[in-house]
């Protein structure tokens, strides 16, 4: 049986990992080499990168880090942050990534994810998907894409929205709301669930996770084949075992950290 | 000093591959290449490929890799990974039907779509950890525990045609073969290359191996 995945996600800059509130405040936190080992030696499913250097001068920076953590960790890596063309797409995947999620880009020309995924496979091409609710209190839940860190409405209704990426060649698609994202309230589980009934492809729930439970509920109220925590596992309030520990007692189907078949 | 060879014939990077038989390849030299003649110089070989299955078989022919790797298969090791495992066999269901490499009877046939109404609807492709069972002993299961989880993508699977050539199955909307084997074959439809220390101890034997099938 498919195992139900865990997954944080690391904030890149110039080449370290930071940590800040809705990108400000942006501190250090270490290597990304070594935190990508620590996170699997935790039992992590994969590992999410996304870039949030300001300029593009940096992007030789971001290829070396996923250069040298693809070499030091034996596990799915999806990198994503300014991801605008098919060079983009290759040059993240030659430098080690496993999958390159595209966000702007592709509201910007939908037609990207298609060539992306034609060339290097959809199994490559996760769609991120940055979605705020639009609906008002006691109307039909609506939520609507955002762009530039959610500061920008697109008018793109977010199910419909889904639908298209994946009919265009998406993969998989990494569900964010921007209503949580940094409340630590949980996901948008009725997001979630509007999306995972209308497509095919895996979601990765994103935005809110606060605690353990809050993993759990995306799983099953949000419908989700994957979740994504940034903050709960770098402020040390939870491993990433410790998350894997809670689900198992919970009923779902996790994969069990590895035995030492051999040390990496 | 000993060789392994990667076919590198244009179907997905070969980094965390190449980068994982580094690893547990001991003295011996990794060779990622398109060339036959430096291919068929080598150990072991390791054909790897992710995409479509037309594509893949076009490309194999283009390089005129398809032949080197039939003789190859004759007289040493020769691993298949995901659609290089698929396309180990008869003919592929994909693209509209594609003969393949014919190595190991069977067929590759896709997942069914999940229906509609399904209480718990299974997504294709199958992506993410899973289980293998290992059906049968194999040098190349030494150090790997029963059970293990192994990291998947894919929306066909092999159908080998004779029971003998399932090395290990897995089970998504139904059971399948995850590995087969036959002589100094071997297939895996996940990635050991991605699946933690369990993928790479599994590399590692097979970069052992003397192609022995006991």
């Amino acid at each position: 049986m498919l195992a139900k995945r865990v997954i944080p996600c690391l904030d890149i800059n110039a080449g370290r990992v930071v940590k800040g509130v809705k990108f400000e405040d942006l501190r250090d936190a270490g290597d990304p080499v070594e935190v990508a080992r620590r996170y699997d030696a935790q039992g992590a499913d994969e590992l999410v990168f996304l870039d949030i250097t300001a300029s593009s001068d940096d992007r030789p920076t971001l290829f070396k880090t996923v250069e040298a953590v693809a070499s030091a960790i034996f596990i799915p890596l999806t990198v994503g942050g300014g991801v605008r063309t098919c060079a983009d797409v290759r040059a993240l995947l030659s430098a080690g990534a496993d999958k390159v999620s595209i966000n702007t880009s592709a509201v910007l020309r939908p037609d990207f994810v298609t060539e992306a995924s034609d060339r290097y496979g959809v199994q490559c091409i996760v769609v991120a998907i940055d979605a705020k609710r639009v609906s008002k209190k006691g109307q039909p839940p609506r939520w609507e894409i955002f762009t530039h860190g959610g500061r920008k409405a697109t008018g793109l209704d977010a199910i419909e929205w889904s639908a298209l990426m994946v009919a265009k060649g998406a993969g998989e698609l990494l569900v964010t709301s921007m209503d949580r994202d940094g409340t630590k309230s949980g996901y948008d589980n009725e997001l979630l669930r509007a999306i995972t009934d209308a497509v095919p492809v895996p979601v990765i729930a994103s935005g809110g996770v606060g605690t353990l439970e809050h993993l759990e509920q995306g799983l099953s109220l949000g419908g989700a084949d994957a979740v994504l925590a940034a903050s709960i596992f770098h402020s040390g309030q939870h491993t990433v075992g410790e998350a894997k520990q809670y689900l198992t007692r919970h009923g779902v189907t996790v994969r069990s950290p590895a035995p030492l078949a051999f040390t990496i | 000093m000993e060789k392994i060879g990667v076919i590198d014939y244009g179907m997905g990077n070969l980094h965390s591959l190449g980068k994982a038989l580094e690893r547990v390849a001991g003295n011996q030299r990794i060779v990622i290449s398109y060339d036959p003649e430096e291919l068929i110089a080598c150990d072991r070989l390791v054909l790897p490929g992710v995409g479509g299955v037309k594509a893949a078989m076009n490309e194999l022919r283009r390089l005129e890799l398809n032949q080197m790797v039939v003789e190859a298969s004759r007289k040493r090791p020769l691993l298949g990974i995901c659609l290089g495992m698929q396309v180990l066999l008869d003919r592929s269901e994909e693209n509209g039907g594609v003969p393949a490499l014919g190595l190991i009877p069977g067929d590759v046939i896709r997942f069914a779509d999940p229906p509609r109404d399904a209480v718990e609807r299974l997504k294709v492709p199958h992506m993410g950890w899973n289980r293998v069972r290992q059906t049968r002993p194999h040098a190349v299961w030494a150090g790997v525990p029963e059970d293990s989880w192994f990291y998947f993508v894919h929306s066909y699977h092999a159908a080998p045609v004779h029971a003998e050539h399932v090395l290990g199955s897995s089970e998504y909307t139904k059971v399948f073969a995850a590995a087969v084997a036959r002589d100094n074959i071997v297939g895996f439809q996940f990635h050991p290359e991605k699946s933690q220390s369990v993928g790479l101890r599994l590399l590692g034997n097979f970069a052992h191996w003397n192609g022995e099938s006991r």
